[in-house]
């Protein structure tokens, strides 16, 4: 408590005016836009310009014809969602709790390989997961895998890719929330005759809820609109909802169609993102 | 107001040509909450000064407001003679020892303790800083950074880093609080030699009276805003005029008592049906009750119906409840007849005998001793949990 | 015996596989910088040579992809470095009206999928006329939008870690405020500005979604990546990855070394052991 904790005063406004105005430009207006377009008439043309007759219908037709790679999207990115939960909550809790003097350095190796492109690192998956490389060899002979089978162009490429690329925001997240925890704590539990099972499930797991629910979050939302692991190692029947709404705007030049199924997308997500915050109860996020 | 109407004659308003430190009627509020209510305070200079009292009494607002971290709600703040209270904290000449000690952690040793005097563009900033540290003993440390020393290093160049601005002021914000018992003793004494070279008004704030006791020749004691009472720290120990104060500095036994006579030179009352008298200049109690406090070192313990060597109050019936030998002395607990626990500190010279739980035992003490207070304040006003200060 | 201390390191090697688990696509981005494939279109090792790195431009457009992407990596980041720092100091130093809808603005571009910026963004220029003009700076301005948000979070937190004493501390040895902000705020605050700017960086940098809706006829170096993958990947692409991974760990490496050198003179000798016996367990 004293004069100095916060200034009031004009210069906060001024500092904060010029990002928060380039923030409102180009994310705030721009869902206006993409509402706009989502109804315009879809018989106009990037060509010749677009009518607006608040088109509702456009968002019908979008549903029909693309539910698939929308179901696909949320499944998929539920799914890498899960995997990266197991995987980042052992590593982070891995660094967390028994790295000691190294934990700085794991800290930041895991993020290092996710320095190097994107685009180059999902290629090396298709290497790795190629139908006569090791890992699919090796699934073959312990018989996880039919004798012809691939791994490539099925949904589990997919999603291994998803939960590799995604991993780090999960990771983060948790690991900030697992690193806060008292280990005094879990010496307090075992003192009271709580195994090391029961240990993690009612001190170590709730307590680190937070970084889970915020983990999670940062890593579905991204994820369910991913598109260029489903395009490198998946097939069109692997197709997700991203790939949709670029290759109609890029491609089919159909903008109102594009918009309406990623306003879709949007609400699907807000939606899903409001019903899981308000189930896990942290208001903390932000 | 400030409870200054019965404390020593310190100040005296209105003194011209008075150059230390004063501070009239200020206050600082945050909203509702006033941390520090219509303090005066004249700080003499070249003094060492204590403001003790426990968290939360704004002694530390009180600091920040002198070195312009804060500025008054109201009230104003005089050194010299000039008029501090709205000059900024990098346009007074007073320098502060934080309790954190905020240490410029991105500059080595040497650049921190020269930090002020770069600011002020003084020349001859080598020899200076060399000559400081050489004082703090700090001198191999020098290119060091703050994180690389230990708690007591860091605490020498806060000081030497303040110190080496000749301010008038030195304002020191608890800056033992973090060291551990040994370092904190030595680095007392420390200070205290420090001051006495230098010979600059020091202004030190702590919660441990044994601390203030030791360090500062004129403590003042506050309390939820105010000043209690401010003295020496002998005159505010044998002779508290507030139960706030007997609690804070010591510990005190403080007994019922109703006033029965006030006479020139000395006040009798009657304690639990025994006569007790207090000397005048001792009893701070106006109304027909008031407590009586004494001290447990000052109180005997005898058996019933011994000669004590302490003619005056004695006072019988008591029943030993509680007996702690802690080495230096021995701490008794005494139940009286009228259900009070009374505490007495034995120093264990050898000549008399310990008793032990249960027995029956009389106490006596002089009546130069005892002092009586105002019997509407709390008797366990100041009183801390455990015998730290 | 064994099993003893796997069990007590179970949790320890399982992260460190999960660890390994995420270099293992490094590892061939590195050796397929190395590669001399026999068929474009079939993407597996067949020789070792030296060529890819001899001849890195050996596609020029490539290149050109490249320099493009360092080009607006560099643009994005100095514009949202300098705003988003900004942004940081009023957050958390200032209290005005709407600081908390701010921080919810902060927040949400972090947290939603890259399809539905871009494409808004799309919408936003189409319909402002600039349908034709998709390209540089449109990308930029798109890179600009979402590295901001990544900057602000960063330098804020930075910012609020600070140590409130030491700016009054400053202020009580004669600084005046503009003294104390670049000799004591700005000095302590750097490291976040620094971390933010490269994270800034790579963010852009390897930023396809957005990019490639808004891009026209520019090509950045992700969506020259995608355009070859249906083509015929040349390895030289690999061999980008694998500088890029270099740099990366070159940085990680340098910091550790800083942090270990200042460990080590912090534990010897007479410091080392007046440490031990002197400070108190904060």
């Amino acid at each position: 408590m004293s004069d100095f904790t916060r200034r009031r005063g004009a210069v906060g406004y001024l500092l904060l005016i010029p990002a928060a105005l380039w923030l409102v430009l180009f994310f705030v207006i721009p869902f206006y836009s993409l509402l706009a377009t989502s109804l315009y008439d879809p018989s106009g043309s990037d060509f010749r310009g677009y009518e607006m007759t608040y088109e509702w219908s456009n968002y019908q037709h979008a549903l029909q014809d693309y539910w698939r790679p929308l179901v696909r999207s949320l499944l998929y990115g539920g799914v890498a969602t899960l995997l990266c939960l197991i995987l980042g909550y052992v590593l982070a809790y891995a660094i967390a709790f028994k790295a000691g003097r190294w934990k700085n350095l794991m800290l930041v190796l895991v993020i290092a390989p996710f320095f190097t492109s994107f685009l180059v690192r999902t290629l090396s998956w298709k290497l790795i997961l190629a139908d006569d490389g090791l890992v699919v060899n090796t699934l073959q002979a312990v018989h996880l895998l039919g004798a012809d089978g691939r791994l490539l162009a099925t949904p589990v490429a997919v999603v291994a890719g998803l939960t590799y690329n995604f991993l780090p925001f999960m990771v983060l997240p948790l690991f900030a929330s697992i690193d806060k925890i008292d280990h005094r704590l879990i010496e307090a539990s075992s003192d009271l005759y709580a195994n090391p099972v029961v240990g993690f499930f009612k001190v170590t797991w709730p307590l680190s809820l937070p970084g889970v629910v915020s983990g999670t979050l940062l890593t579905f939302i991204p994820a369910a609109g991913d598109f260029i692991n489903a395009q490198l190692l998946g097939s069109p029947n692997q197709r997700m909802v991203g790939s949709v709404i670029q290759s109609l705007f890029t491609d089919a030049n159909d903008y109102p169609a594009a918009a309406a199924l990623s306003m879709i997308l949007m609400v699907i997500i807000v939606v899903m993102v409001f019903a899981y915050i308000r189930r896990a109860g942290t208001e903390e996020l932000l | 107001m400030s409870q200054v109407a019965e404390q020593d004659a310190t100040s005296v308003p209105g003194d011209e040509g008075f150059d230390g430190l004063r501070l009239r009627e200020v206050t600082k509020s945050f909203g509702a909450f006033t941390a520090v209510d219509m303090l005066d305070l004249d700080i003499p200079s070249g003094s060492f000064f204590a403001l003790l009292g426990p968290s939360g009494c704004g002694k530390t607002t009180t600091l920040r407001m002198v070195a312009g971290l804060e500025t008054p709600t109201s009230g104003s703040i005089t050194l010299g003679g000039e008029d501090i209270t709205f000059a900024k904290p990098y346009r007074r000449p007073v320098n502060t020892v934080f309790q954190s000690y905020a240490l410029f952690p991105h500059l080595d040793i040497f650049e921190n303790v020269a930090f002020g005097l770069r600011r002020r563009k003084k020349s001859d900033v080598d020899a200076q800083v060399n000559q400081m540290l050489e004082l703090v003993e700090l001198t191999s440390q020098a290119r060091k950074k703050p994180a690389q020393l230990s708690g007591g290093q860091q605490q020498r160049v806060a000081l030497a880093r303040a110190l080496i601005n000749e301010p008038q002021v030195l304002l020191l914000d608890e800056p033992l609080g973090a060291l551990d018992l040994k370092l904190r003793r030595s680095m007392q004494i420390e200070i205290k030699r420090i001051q006495n070279e230098v010979g600059q008004t020091f202004v030190h704030v702590t919660h441990d009276q044994e601390e203030a006791m030791t360090m500062a020749d004129t403590v003042a004691v506050m309390n939820a805003g105010i000043i209690e009472q401010m003295g020496s720290p002998t005159d505010l120990y044998e002779n508290p005029r507030s139960t706030f104060v007997a609690n804070f500095l010591g510990q005190s036994n403080l007994i019922e008592s109703s006033v029965k006579d006030r006479a020139a030179d000395v006040v009798t009352v009657d304690m639990h049906g025994i006569g007790v008298s207090i000397p005048v200049a001792r009893a701070h109690a106006d109304g027909d009750k008031g407590w009586v406090g004494i001290r447990p070192e000052k109180v005997l313990i005898g058996e019933q119906g011994e000669q004590l060597d302490a003619p005056g109050n004695s006072v019988p019936g008591g029943v030993v409840s509680d007996v702690s030998f802690v080495g230096v002395s021995t701490q008794y607990l005494v139940r009286m007849p009228w259900g009070q626990e009374l505490q007495v500190f034995q120093q264990n010279t050898g000549h008399r005998r310990l008793f032990r739980q249960g027995e029956q035992v009389e106490l006596s003490w002089r009546p130069d001793y005892a002092f009586l207070l105002d019997y509407s304040q709390d008797a366990a006003a100041g009183a801390q949990r455990g015998s730290e200060g | 015996m064994i099993g003893r201390w796997l069990r007590d390191h179970l949790v320890l090697l399982l992260g460190l596989v999960v660890l390994a688990y995420t270099f293992i696509p490094i590892a061939v981005v590195v050796l397929m910088s190395f590669n001399a494939p026999e068929s474009r279109l079939v993407y597996q090792f067949d020789a070792f040579t030296l060529h890819n790195w001899l001849n890195p431009c050996e596609d020029p457009s490539m290149c050109e992809a490249l320099g493009r992407s360092v080009e607006i990596g560099l643009a994005s980041t100095l514009v949202a470095t300098i705003l988003g720092t900004l942004a940081a100091f009023a957050l958390v130093r200032y209290d005005f009206a709407g600081r908390s809808s701010s921080n919810l603005l902060i927040f949400l571009p972090m947290a939603s999928p890259e399809i539905v910026m871009g494409s808004s963004l799309l919408a936003l220029f189409v319909a402002s006329g600039f349908a034709g003009q998709l390209g540089f700076w449109t990308i930029l301005v798109a890179h600009i939008m979402f590295c901001l948000s990544f900057v602000v979070v960063t330098v804020r937190s930075r910012l609020a870690g600070l140590d409130d004493d030491l700016e009054q501390a400053a202020m009580d040895l004669y600084a005046t405020p503009s003294q104390t902000f670049w000799r004591v705020t700005f000095p302590l605050v750097f490291p976040g500005i620094l971390g933010a700017a490269l994270l800034s960086f790579s963010l852009s940098f390897d930023d396809f979604i957005i990019t490639n809706l808004n891009a026209g006829n520019t090509t950045t170096f992700p969506m020259y990546v995608w355009g070859v993958a249906q083509r015929g990947v040349p390895m030289q692409v690999n061999v980008v990855g694998t500088v890029m991974f270099l740099i990366s760990i070159a940085i990680v490496l340098a910091g550790e070394a800083r942090n270990r050198q200042r460990r080590r003179s912090l534990t010897a000798g007479p410091v080392g052991a007046e440490l031990a016996s002197a400070r108190r367990p904060s």
